[in-house]
């Protein structure tokens, strides 16, 4: 009789190390992701030993490195906020606009050749985008406003805008592609027009898709960072002037990594305090994005 | 020739999808009023022929047709017709039932809104009316609100029936209306389709062909993009002048 034992033996061992080389790989992330929170919650925990919470939360100044130091982290909150939203105009409407005309307009030849294009936005690096809001986008809008200063939030917001509504419209226009075409078939045959088609079956049909696309977006224009540092400005400031300098979170934890600010000290335990409000943003418009596609999905119009 | 009882004169009409002739040389004329089936097997264009009569196949982006499609001395194709109000006068469901993803009173209503109809009592009235004709309301009467994806594939079908009715169209397209659903759901239908003929002309397209045979008036055999014969339903299915439609009809291929 023919044994099988030797070679199933082999294989089995085989098998084994598959498994456990694939097990470490992923276990790669998840402690890296699991350091990384241990790291930012010790030292934040440390900074809240000097600092209060209440202090943080309520102050309306950020200057932890002057000498009259304030630790209201609002300031750059705020900062951050504005930008975001203004990308958020940007981003969008111009957006869906994109991934409609994408989706329900085009033909499928036009659609092939710039959707490529539009995802080769997003690949541009962002100091470039942060330059060319920096030299060009705000020469340009201090044509129409003349009190715009040299740093804003404006024309960074802009700019951002630009450089999400790839994203936006690339996830979006996905969303609405996935459609069945037989729902738009249903429409048409009803005596539907495209464009009441478009917005009356695919983007409701297409919602979950395209609200996760939009707090992704929201999510990256939080966390952004380069485009920020070169052209808002390093001004902490409680206000939602977009005309004037400020300071998001990003920027300031750059301003202080770059700085020579020592470790252990309370001003460089700041950007810790920093980097967890940025964590905790992010975490929960995570959070809301999946809760959203859940709902939709369950209700699925 | 002037014939109150033809809607659709179709005169020499040739298609293409890019180079490939899928409709070669088909003249027909269909009968207000009146059921007719068009046989034949798989990609012998009589799909597309059914999307010809409400402009479906406009959306198709390397279709081209040839010939003309009266439709009541209108043409269809002329550039001054308008194909959203074709399609809203020549309705359509389709091979698998496609309930927008909306609450069962508003599927219907979804058809009567986008004209501009946002008066609730008239909605009403007509969500029960067209319920009513596709013999769905005695079955969904209490649950209106409940999604249109949650009923039964055979109900989800007489709720696409009911949403084409009740844009109030003058004829209705089937496009193999039951082939995804079973014999129960098949014969409810079928009596639909001949309930629906005292109101509408009705064109069918159906793999099945004791199914043309039983809901028809007239029927078409195509083959190959040629329509071979079209007669008297009983005349195909008895007395066929054509070989090919006797050897169609006996199960001989297809």
């Amino acid at each position: 009789m023919k044994s099988f034992l030797d070679r199933r033996s082999r294989q089995r061992i085989f098998e084994r190390g598959i498994h456990a080389a694939l097990l470490l790989c992923a276990s790669l992330s998840i402690f890296t992701t699991i350091g990384i929170i241990l790291a930012l919650f010790f030292e934040t925990f440390d900074f809240f030993k000097e600092v209060s919470i209440i202090e943080f939360l309520t102050d309306t100044q950020w200057t932890p490195l002057f000498v009259d130091k304030h630790f209201g982290i609002l300031s750059l909150v705020a900062g951050t906020f504005i930008v975001s939203l203004i990308a958020m105009c940007v981003a969008i409407p111009l957006g869906i606009l994109c991934a409609i005309y994408l989706s329900e307009y085009s033909s499928p030849r036009f659609r092939e050749v710039v959707k490529p294009i539009l995802e080769v936005l997003a690949g541009i690096p962002t100091v470039v985008y942060g330059y060319f809001a920096l030299l060009f986008v705000t020469p340009l809008l201090k044509s129409f406003i003349p009190g715009l200063s040299g740093f804003n939030a404006l024309s960074p917001g802009i700019v951002m805008g630009i450089m999400i509504l790839p994203m936006v419209s690339s996830m979006s226009e996905d969303a609405m592609h996935a459609v069945p075409s037989s729902l738009r078939e249903g429409a048409y045959a009803l005596g539907a027009t495209r464009f009441q088609v478009a917005t009356k079956v695919v983007v409701p049909a297409a919602l979950s898709g395209i609200m996760s696309s939009f707090v992704l977006a929201v999510s990256r224009a939080v966390g952004e960072t380069m485009i920020v540092t070169i052209a808002a400005g390093q001004q902490p400031r409680f206000s939602l002037n977009p005309l004037v300098p400020i300071e998001t979170i990003t920027a300031y934890i750059v301003q202080v990594s770059l700085g020579d600010t020592p470790a252990g000290t309370i001003e460089h335990k700041t950007i810790f305090a920093a980097g967890m409000t940025l964590f905790i943003f992010t975490l929960a418009l995570n959070l809301i994005s999946n809760w959203l596609k859940e709902r939709f999905r369950e209700e699925y119009r | 020739m002037v014939d109150n009882d033809i809607v659709f004169q179709i005169s020499n009409i040739n298609a293409w999808y890019g180079e490939k002739h899928v409709l070669k040389d088909i003249s027909m004329r269909i009968k207000q009023r009146k059921v007719t089936a068009l046989i034949g097997p798989s990609g012998c264009g009589k799909s597309t022929f059914l999307r010809c009569l409400n402009r479906m196949n406009d959306f198709i982006h390397n279709f081209r047709l040839e010939g003309r499609i009266l439709y009541k001395a209108q043409d269809l194709y002329s550039p001054e017709t308008d194909p959203i109000e074709v399609r809203r006068t020549i309705g359509m469901v389709f091979q698998r039932p496609n309930p927008f993803p909306k609450s069962i009173y508003n599927n219907i209503a979804y058809g009567l809104q986008i004209f501009g109809i946002k008066d609730r009592a008239k909605l009403d009235a007509i969500v029960e009316d067209s319920l009513r004709k596709a013999a769905l309301w005695d079955e969904v009467k209490d649950n209106l609100g409940q999604n249109g994806l949650a009923l039964s594939g055979g109900q989800q079908q007489r709720l696409c029936i009911a949403r084409a009715i009740a844009v109030n169209p003058e004829v209705i397209l089937f496009d193999e209306p039951c082939s995804a659903l079973d014999p129960v759901a098949t014969a409810k239908i079928e009596d639909l389709i001949m309930e629906l003929k005292n109101e509408y002309t009705v064109v069918i397209v159906t793999h099945n062909m004791q199914q043309a045979a039983r809901v028809s008036d007239y029927t078409g055999f195509f083959m190959l993009g040629d329509l071979v014969e079209f007669d008297d339903t009983k005349k195909i299915f008895t007395t066929p002048a054509n070989k090919l439609t006797e050897d169609y009809i006996t199960g001989r291929f297809g």
